[in-house]
């Protein structure tokens, strides 16, 4: 049966630089937003589907 | 909403991922109990999760954002005492029995339990229930995508539910259920910035409690008169209608939910299941309720934050769409929004799949073909996945037609429901209990909620044969028709079975409490349905605590 980190870890990985590459590229704003919010998710997401796929790799 | 090339990226990207999921798991469905049930074959952290997201539709998020805003803190009532204690409660007490007793579905429970008639009610009422649940789904996406990227709603409706129906086609259960354990982490990810950030913009929490009324964010301290809190109930109709009523009958007798523990690779798995989602549950409230909160403290403060209107009164449902407008930027906001989408599928994907079981083996295999070979089973469910789809889409249809769709939906749960946990109650835990029993309380239960409703009226819903009291809301009247309802049953089930003969204790093996001989737990302690479910009640119960 699939392992569901690895597809998810994909998807978080893929979406973590999609975000990052806006955040570093084009100064998207908010209204009542004060910081560069597509970087900082974007890392944190790379760092979510990294943990994914340690994950997937241990097991 | 102006949306940037990268915000539809991200949908894709997440449309894809769906379809890989689906695409990949078909290879591993050859029978019909790996189409429909999954072969009892998933691991715990996948059950567990997926038990939540089958339950975390976008109309929740929704409307638990909007809720958060006009009833503050007091709407974590529907998780601490709604959601909490009747999780723990199936996977410590129920569970055994379902899983125990071999059974594919809850109405086949019944059938064991009880008789054939019980459980064709509750297959036919829960079938119906699903297909209008899932259409209620679909076309509230179809406005939503409408409204957000300007597409038609009959080409919303149609995407949405091609993308729903071919994974659910090729992969069945399983897919379904690994996809909401992807949509499970992309709600949760997508709206807990949206809550840091408004809380942070509000002055932390600190700093909503300031601006708003003790009422909007303590949860118990103004429960003693209905007048005194936004939602008009009082301590004895929340516990009992919403903690006890309602509550149980959703989470321990909902096939929904049911068939993701059921999907467990052990017996221990499966009780694990609502117990372990259980504790990211109680956090829920914290990613959907308090940007709600928060909102209502922004909207006194002149930062430039206000609550939508609509016909000079609040939109509260506007509530999560106008903080997503004014927190994220291009990029956050396409995975706000895929988040929703997200929602919206699982919620639908859970429908689809639960019908699929219920019609192929409660109904089809029951009472139109018997004796087939198992190959004509899966094709059955894979037909009714279709079928399924498509009447959602008519009932979606349907529901452009009503505007009061959601609250008939919504009667005919607490109609359908609560009846329904009086029935598993006295047939679980007491031997006593007959079919004849079963079946009249059913009946006379969801007559009583419909004489309820009808003879009482709130918020001008109701009232139909007249009006002999008048509830402070809607709310409080929901509460009441399922405590109405609840109590019929169960007194009408024991009157009935006393007058008639029981079944042979020896056949109620498996099935019932004290005739059951149950197996020592060999996980370890720590491992333990009842030690994790007293974890969780600890928790929650400090929660509770916190927010008094």
């Amino acid at each position: 049966m699939l392992d569901l980190r690895k597809p998810a870890g994909y998807f978080f990985l893929l979406l973590g630089l999609i975000l990052c590459a806006a955040g570093l590229a084009f100064d998207f704003k908010a209204p009542l937003l004060d910081r560069n919010l597509n970087l900082e998710f974007g890392i944190f997401s790379v760092l979510f589907g990294g943990v994914f796929l340690w994950l997937a790799r241990r097991a | 909403m102006a949306l940037h090339f990268v915000d539809y990226l991200v949908l894709v990207l997440y449309f894809g991922f769906v379809l890989g999921i689906g695409w990949f798991l078909r290879k591993h469905v050859r029978t019909s109990s790996e189409f429909l049930t999954s072969a009892h074959s998933l691991p715990l952290w996948i059950t567990s999760l997926a038990f939540l997201a089958a339950n975390m539709g976008a109309l929740e998020m929704i409307g638990m954002c909007g809720s958060g805003a006009k009833y503050g803190m007091l709407t974590s009532h529907f998780y601490w005492v709604g959601a909490i204690p009747a999780m723990l409660f199936v996977g410590v007490f129920m569970m055994p029995f379902y899983y125990g007793s071999k059974a594919r579905s809850v109405p086949e429970y019944l059938k064991l339990r009880f008789d054939e008639k019980t459980r064709g009610f509750n297959a036919i009422t829960f079938a119906v229930m699903t297909i209008f649940s899932s259409g209620i789904s679909m076309y509230a996406l179809g406005i939503l995508l409408q409204a957000i990227f300007g597409w038609s709603f009959t080409f919303s409706v149609l995407m949405s539910a091609g993308i729903v129906l071919a994974y659910t086609y090729l992969g069945g259960l399983s897919s379904a259920i690994y996809n909401e354990v992807l949509q499970f982490f992309l709600i949760v990810t997508g709206f807990a910035p949206l809550a840091i950030l408004s809380v942070q913009k509000a002055g932390g929490w600190q700093g909503i409690e300031a601006r708003l009324s003790p009422q909007m964010t303590q949860t118990w301290r103004h429960l003693s008169n209905p007048a005194d809190n936004p939602m008009g109930v009082e301590v004895f109709g929340l516990i009992m209608g919403l903690g006890f009523v309602l509550s149980f009958g959703y989470w321990c007798t909902n096939y929904l939910v049911v068939q993701r523990a059921m999907a467990a690779r052990s017996m221990t798995d499966a009780r694990n299941t609502p117990i372990v989602g259980a504790f990211p549950k109680m956090l829920i409230p914290f990613v959907v309720i308090v940007p709600g909160v928060a909102a209502a403290a922004l909207a006194t403060m002149g930062a430039g934050y206000s609550i939508p209107l609509k016909n000079g009164g609040p939109d509260y449902d506007k509530v999560l769409f106008s903080l997503m407008e004014q927190f994220y930027p291009s990029g956050m906001l396409g995975v706000g929004l895929t988040a929703l989408v997200a929602s919206f599928m699982s919620g639908m994907a859970g429908n689809v799949t639960a019908f699929n079981t219920v019609w192929t083996y409660d109904i089809y295999q029951s009472y139109i073909r018997k004796n087939a070979p198992d190959s004509h089973y899966l094709w059955m469910g894979r037909m009714a996945t279709i079928f399924g789809t498509a009447m959602s889409i008519g009932a979606a249809y349907l529901a452009t037609q009503f505007n009061n769709m959601m609250d008939f939906l919504q009667l005919i749960f607490g109609f359908v429901n609560a009846p329904l946990f009086a029935t598993f109650l006295l047939g679980m835990f007491w031997k006593r209990a007959t079919g004849n029993g079963a079946f009249s309380g059913l009946v006379s239960g969801t007559a009583a909620a419909a004489l309820t409703y009808s003879l009482t009226l709130a918020e001008g819903k109701g009232g139909w044969l007249g009006v002999l009291h008048e509830f402070p809301s809607s709310m409080a009247q929901n509460f009441w028709v399922a405590i109405n309802a609840w109590t019929v049953c169960f007194l009408v089930t024991i009157v009935v079975s006393l007058l008639g003969k029981p079944r042979p204790e020896e056949e109620l093996v498996g099935l019932v409490y004290g005739v059951t001989k149950h197996e020592a737990e060999t996980a370890v302690w720590y491992k333990r349905p009842a030690m994790l479910a007293l974890l969780a009640a600890i928790l929650c119960l400090a929660l509770n605590l916190v927010y008094f």
